[in-house]
């Protein structure tokens, strides 16, 4: 099979601007940024407040956490299906087959991973940093804050890992999207049609320009991570 | 379409997205280098908090914010054979201009397409499974059924036919000679109005389809055509759907021309009575359109390859 022809087409309509396809690629990076943006907030506050509390409950909650990760997306499709759907108990919001369902169905699958990586970077932490913000004045949040930003490089880490997990999600997507043209079509369901329709060069095609839109966004985001271990010297 | 989307904006509710809650800190007494980092890096997060903030009153979900029924939206669930052989795409654009409607495609099997009509999820439904429709509106989930086009299934299967079918008219008894022989045959396994015609002529044929030739794929119509031609057994299509994709397959019709292979499809509203909040104007306006001499004739000039893939059904009203 010929993949180069095909490829160096997608190319060439990527830099054409090709409506359809650009429609697809926005959608995807769209929905995909929505989600985290919902997401990771509360994703890293909750992961924050897993790291540093300790109550009842707090080890299953960890485990039941971390088992979330391996949570298959076309079951999070379904529940939201089924709670989306006219028929469904928030039918009244009238959101199957939407971007929006799209956007809760990504932020729920980004949240356990978010969380997650961030709990983990936080437990990592030198609790110090948290105690000596305290001493110096600083209220609880500002401390956390404080944390939060010395553990950047990993939580930046934990949304880049969020984002590569929805940004190729097909699961969720076709099932609450509904895969419709120039609405709720992602390049992951694209290339589910073309599959579907045989057409396997244009699916190749399209993850190709999958790769390069996840390549330009981890690099745009990974510009806020800075550069990672510059706290060295302070740790001491 | 900018009608809408202008209408849309309109819609009251919707916060200006200020983006001063980026991460952002007064941290007092660091190097200058250290400064301009921290600098680069709000500007990076405002830019990819209003980049994402943007996407929401960009057209594409301005207009899917919640489709009333006054809606100029409509919502077609359909089957995989109308969507991937292009025939809505050759239509619908017309119908869209000619009368302010955005139509949204939701293509699934015929099984799953009458689904969404019972969950009122949809404001009408195109499929192709006569006795699941007439059922559809018996049971009050769907009102004014109309015949809209036809074409016919085929028997497809590998050049070295092993049971023997090729050239065969009558289809069930073909099936019985790919089940006697044991050849693989490709289910699509999913409730779709192909599967359904496949256990009819079971039915009739007196087999039922079990052992290990009888694959049940549970997906669409290109995938198990696509399927059939790896594992070079056989399986039921439509024709539309073969003749978009018979170039790429290692596969040829050896059963066609029973009268017990047509194809009718049929569209049908979802019961506003059921459902208030459907689209019933919408649903009206598009069923009209695909009956009309119009929407007859263009479905009737619509050709894959020079052939013409569903034939104008539509009684005159």
């Amino acid at each position: 099979m010929d993949l180069i022809e095909p490829t160096r087409e997608a190319i060439a309509r990527l830099v054409a601007l090709d409506a359809p396809l650009w429609q697809v690629i926005w959608t995807s990076i769209r929905v995909a940024l929505l989600a985290l943006l919902v997401a990771a907030p509360l994703a890293i506050g909750a992961g924050f407040v897993l790291a540093t509390t300790r109550f009842p409950g707090r080890r299953v909650l960890i485990v039941l956490l971390q088992s979330l990760l391996a949570f298959p997306t076309v079951v999070v499709g379904l529940l939201l299906y089924l709670l989306l759907s006219r028929r469904g108990p928030l039918g009244a919001w009238e959101l199957l087959f939407t971007p929006e369902a799209m956007v809760i169905g990504q932020a729920v699958i980004a949240f356990p991973i978010i969380c997650a990586f961030a709990l983990a970077a936080v437990q990592a932490a030198d609790p110090r940093l948290f105690e000596t913000a305290r001493l110096l004045g600083a209220r609880p949040l500002r401390a956390g804050l404080t944390t939060l930003r010395e553990v950047r490089f990993a939580l930046v880490a934990a949304v880049l890992s969020g984002f590569g997990r929805v940004i190729s999600e097909v699961g969720c997507a076709l099932m609450v999207g509904g895969n419709i043209a120039g609405l709720t079509r992602t390049i992951p369901t694209a290339i589910a049609l073309e599959t579907s329709k045989g057409a396997f060069t244009e699916g190749i095609a399209l993850g190709i320009v999958l790769m390069i839109v996840a390549l330009g966004i981890n690099a745009l985001l990974s510009l806020c991570q800075g550069h990672g271990g510059w706290m060295q010297g302070m740790r001491g | 379409m900018n009608e809408m989307t202008a209408r849309l904006r309109r819609r009251p509710g919707r916060r200006p997205v200020r983006p001063t809650d980026a991460p952002c800190d007064g941290t007092r007494g660091r190097g200058s280098a250290d400064a301009a980092r921290r600098h680069s890096m709000v500007g990076m997060a405002v830019l990819l908090v209003g980049l994402a903030m943007g996407g929401l009153s960009s057209p594409g979900v301005a207009q899917s914010g919640t489709p009333r029924a006054a809606d100029r939206v409509i919502r077609l669930a359909t089957t995989t054979s109308t969507e991937n052989s292009g025939l809505l795409a050759a239509l619908l654009p017309v119908f869209e201009k000619q009368h302010g409607y955005g139509v949204r495609v939701v293509s699934v099997g015929t099984g799953a397409a009458l689904r969404i009509g019972v969950n009122g999820d949809a404001d009408l439904v195109l499929v192709h499974a006569r006795a699941a429709e007439d059922r559809f509106v018996a049971e009050g989930h769907g009102v004014d059924r109309r015949d809209v086009m036809y074409n016919d299934f085929l028997i497809v299967g590998p050049r070295s036919d092993p049971a023997q079918v090729r050239g065969a008219r009558d289809a069930a008894a073909s099936l019985r000679a790919i089940a006697a022989r044991g050849a693989r045959f490709v289910s699509r396994g999913d409730e779709s109005g192909t599967h359904q015609m496949e256990l009819a002529l079971w039915k009739s044929a007196g087999v039922s389809p079990k052992g290990a030739g009888y694959a049940s794929a549970g997906r669409g119509m290109g995938e198990v055509l696509t399927m059939a031609s790896e594992l070079q057994g056989y399986t039921l299509t439509d024709r539309g759907t073969w003749a978009a994709m018979k170039s790429r397959l290692d596969l040829e019709v050896l059963v066609e021309g029973d009268p017990a292979l047509a194809n009718p499809y049929g569209i049908i509203a979802v019961n506003p009575a059921r459902h208030p909040h459907v689209n019933a104007a919408g649903a009206r306006a598009l069923m009209d359109w695909l009956t009309s001499a119009e929407g007859q004739r263009r479905i009737a000039a619509f050709k894959v390859g020079g052939e013409t893939l569903f034939f104008p059904q539509a009684k005159a009203r």
